[in-house]
């Protein structure tokens, strides 16, 4: 019955039931969208690492794996660790961030790659046939609607769409590798060297062994699967944080606008609150009902967020697909859940206190 | 004492503070009330009636003075006694109907049973008081959609829902016209006499009155 009287309550006055179904809503989404880009931008970055087809990936000293590095190894290292045994091919690439950190340009040398892993697959296009030729994916060719033969500005220097390739091999935006060190200054040096070992049962013995080596103490030296495991939230903090930070925000908005919305509505029932008391409602009664109704709204809300959520995603994949890639995250859902039902329940929670306390007679001879 | 009596009153008192200054509603009254009686209370405005049903549901407590309700002390009871003695001892009807505007006439009458922890549903006596009531047909409406007649039969079914020991209404005929009065009137002597429901009823109206087995008088706080 209770659940009758929380139902109509809430169709009784339908702006406002919407207005705060949307906002719980929002509060969701918020968490939602940004665990999702999170997600999908270190997914995105591994398929893509994963997609270059080594076994070992090496990077300068105190080059965090996530942290994009300058180069600063000497090429000269790449042909070292081609004369290690079981060590079948190296790939030296430099990687160049753009677009204030969210899109990357790889250098690399077209020959190397297609004997590393057999290379790009063109879409349209081909090849670089000049240093000021650049690579594009079909997302970037999406997002930017360039074509072959396009002009591209990377760090104010035009560039010229030269193919655009199929995505998921190491770069979205890829130039010449001369070009790159060129443009940042670092002639003959990689900021990543790919390794390719003879059979899968060896991987680990070669990290070993090039660990033992004393010039390369300080290097930070992957297996793939180390490298897919490390691309997870927990290992940016800055990120993190900021979870915590968009985490908080949305209590804090769930709270708000549930307490405007169930104190409007507490006052608002003045008189029917002291009807119930005169029934024989008890305390824990009123509030069973405000908290009742508290909790459906953000179940409700909590279901539109997921909606709103797949919104973005579309709005995401149409829009800048090559900038950003969010994913569904199911596991985080609960967790949004739990977040909006907090919010709201402490939103209710004065409002709640209010409407038991409230006097019976008062509210009976409210005129 | 005797458990003749459903409710017995001895010098209660009531004072309200308003600000600065006291209001005494009551000024001791001393009523007794039989199992089964229909009692008229009528009095001028201000005498003190709402506050003596007040007192009586437990909805507010005496300043001094005795209180005994189906032989239960009332001072004696705490907050939660009190929650209960409005639960299934005291059933109110009011001026204003007071009916919930979201539930129809049916979710009005099963909150109250849900309140008591009764399960909500109406069983073949409760359908035929319905009936008594006249309202059987219409309590699938909203409040919005009944006549004034109506909303108070249908609060005086949520009242009685429960058996209450007592039935307290305040002036249940004080927004309606003659014919809606008479029918709210006939269906609470019928109560009385078919079901030996205790009704204390205020009333401003002297034919009103004159459907209690007895009038009470009221004025300044005191039964005169
Ligand atoms: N909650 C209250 N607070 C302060 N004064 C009240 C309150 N309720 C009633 N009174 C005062 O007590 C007196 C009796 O009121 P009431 O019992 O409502 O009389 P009646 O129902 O006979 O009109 C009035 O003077 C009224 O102003
Ligand atoms: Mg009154």
């Amino acid at each position: 019955m209770t659940n009758r009287l929380v139902v109509e309550n809430l169709r009784h006055r339908p702006i406002r039931t919407l207005l705060s179904v949307i906002a719980v809503g929002i509060q969701v989404t918020m968490i939602l969208t940004l665990v999702g880009i999170s997600y999908g931008m270190l997914d995105d970055s591994n398929r893509r690492a994963q997609g270059v087809g080594a076994d070992i990936l090496v990077k300068p000293p105190s080059a965090g794996l996530l942290s994009f590095s300058t180069a600063t190894m000497p090429d000269g290292m790449v042909d070292y660790f081609k004369g290690q045994p079981h060590i079948t091919d190296a790939l030296g690439t430099v990687v160049y961030v753009i677009q204030g950190g969210i899109t990357a340009v790889t250098g690399l040398d077209l020959n190397a790659f297609r004997h590393f892993n057999g290379g790009f697959r063109y879409l349209t296009g081909g090849p670089f046939q000049g240093p000021d030729d650049i690579l594009v994916d079909e997302f970037y060719q999406r997002e930017k609607r360039v074509h072959v033969g396009s002009i591209v500005r990377i760090s104010n220097r035009p560039m010229r769409v030269c193919g655009v390739i199929a995505s998921g091999k190491l770069a979205r935006l890829a130039v010449p590798i001369q070009t790159l060190q060129d443009m940042i200054g670092a002639k003959g040096k990689v900021s990543q060297i790919w390794l390719k070992v003879d059979n899968a049962d060896n991987i680990n013995r070669v990290i070993t062994q090039l660990k033992a080596i004393p010039e390369l103490a300080n290097y930070g030296i992957w297996s793939m699967p180390e490298l897919a495991a490390y691309y997870s939230v927990d290992n940016l903090p800055a990120l993190k944080y900021f979870i915590y930070v968009i985490m908080s925000l949305s209590i804090i908005v769930g709270f708000l606008v549930v307490f405007l919305s169930m104190y409007t509505a507490v006052l608002e029932r003045t008189r029917e609150i002291g009807v119930l008391k005169a029934l024989g409602a008890s305390p824990a009664y009123i509030l069973k009902i405000l908290f009742r109704e508290t909790l459906l709204l953000a179940l409700i809300g909590w279901i539109v967020g997921i909606g709103f959520t797949y919104g973005t995603r579309w709005l995401i994949m149409t829009l800048v697909p090559a900038s950003l890639t969010q994913e569904i995250v199911y596991l985080w859902w609960p967790i949004a859940g739990v977040i909006a039902i907090a919010g709201a329940l402490l939103g209710a929670f004065y409002p709640g206190l209010k409407a038991a306390r409230q006097d019976a007679i008062e509210a009976l001879s409210y005129e | 004492m005797s458990s003749d009596f459903m409710i017995r009153v001895e010098d209660l008192r009531k004072v309200y503070r308003v600000g600065e200054i006291d209001v005494a509603a009551l000024r001791g009254v001393n009523l007794e009330v039989a199992r089964g009686e229909f009692v008229s209370i009528v009095g001028p405005s201000g005498s003190g009636k709402s506050t003596l049903f007040h007192i009586l549901g437990g909805l507010t407590k005496p300043t001094s003075g005795s209180v005994h309700i189906d032989g239960k002390d009332l001072r004696k009871m705490s907050e939660a006694e009190r929650t209960d003695l409005r639960k299934k001892t005291v059933g109110f009807v009011f001026q204003k109907y007071n009916l919930l505007p979201t539930l129809t006439g049916a979710g009005n009458i099963a909150i109250a049973q849900d309140i008591a922890g009764i399960l909500p549903g109406f069983d073949n006596d409760f359908k035929a008081i319905l009936n008594l009531l006249g309202i059987g047909n219409r309590l699938h409406h909203k409040p919005r959609a009944m006549s004034g007649g109506e909303q108070q039969r249908v609060a005086i079914a949520r009242a009685i829902v429960n058996h209450p020991a007592i039935l307290l209404a305040d002036e249940p005929t004080g927004n309606l016209d003659t014919e809606n009065s008479n029918a709210v009137l006939g269906v609470l002597r019928d109560l009385n006499e078919r079901l030996g429901q205790t009704i204390l009823m205020i009333t401003h109206n002297p034919e009103a009155a004159a459907y209690g087995h007895r009038i009470i008088h009221m004025r300044d706080g005191r039964v005169i």
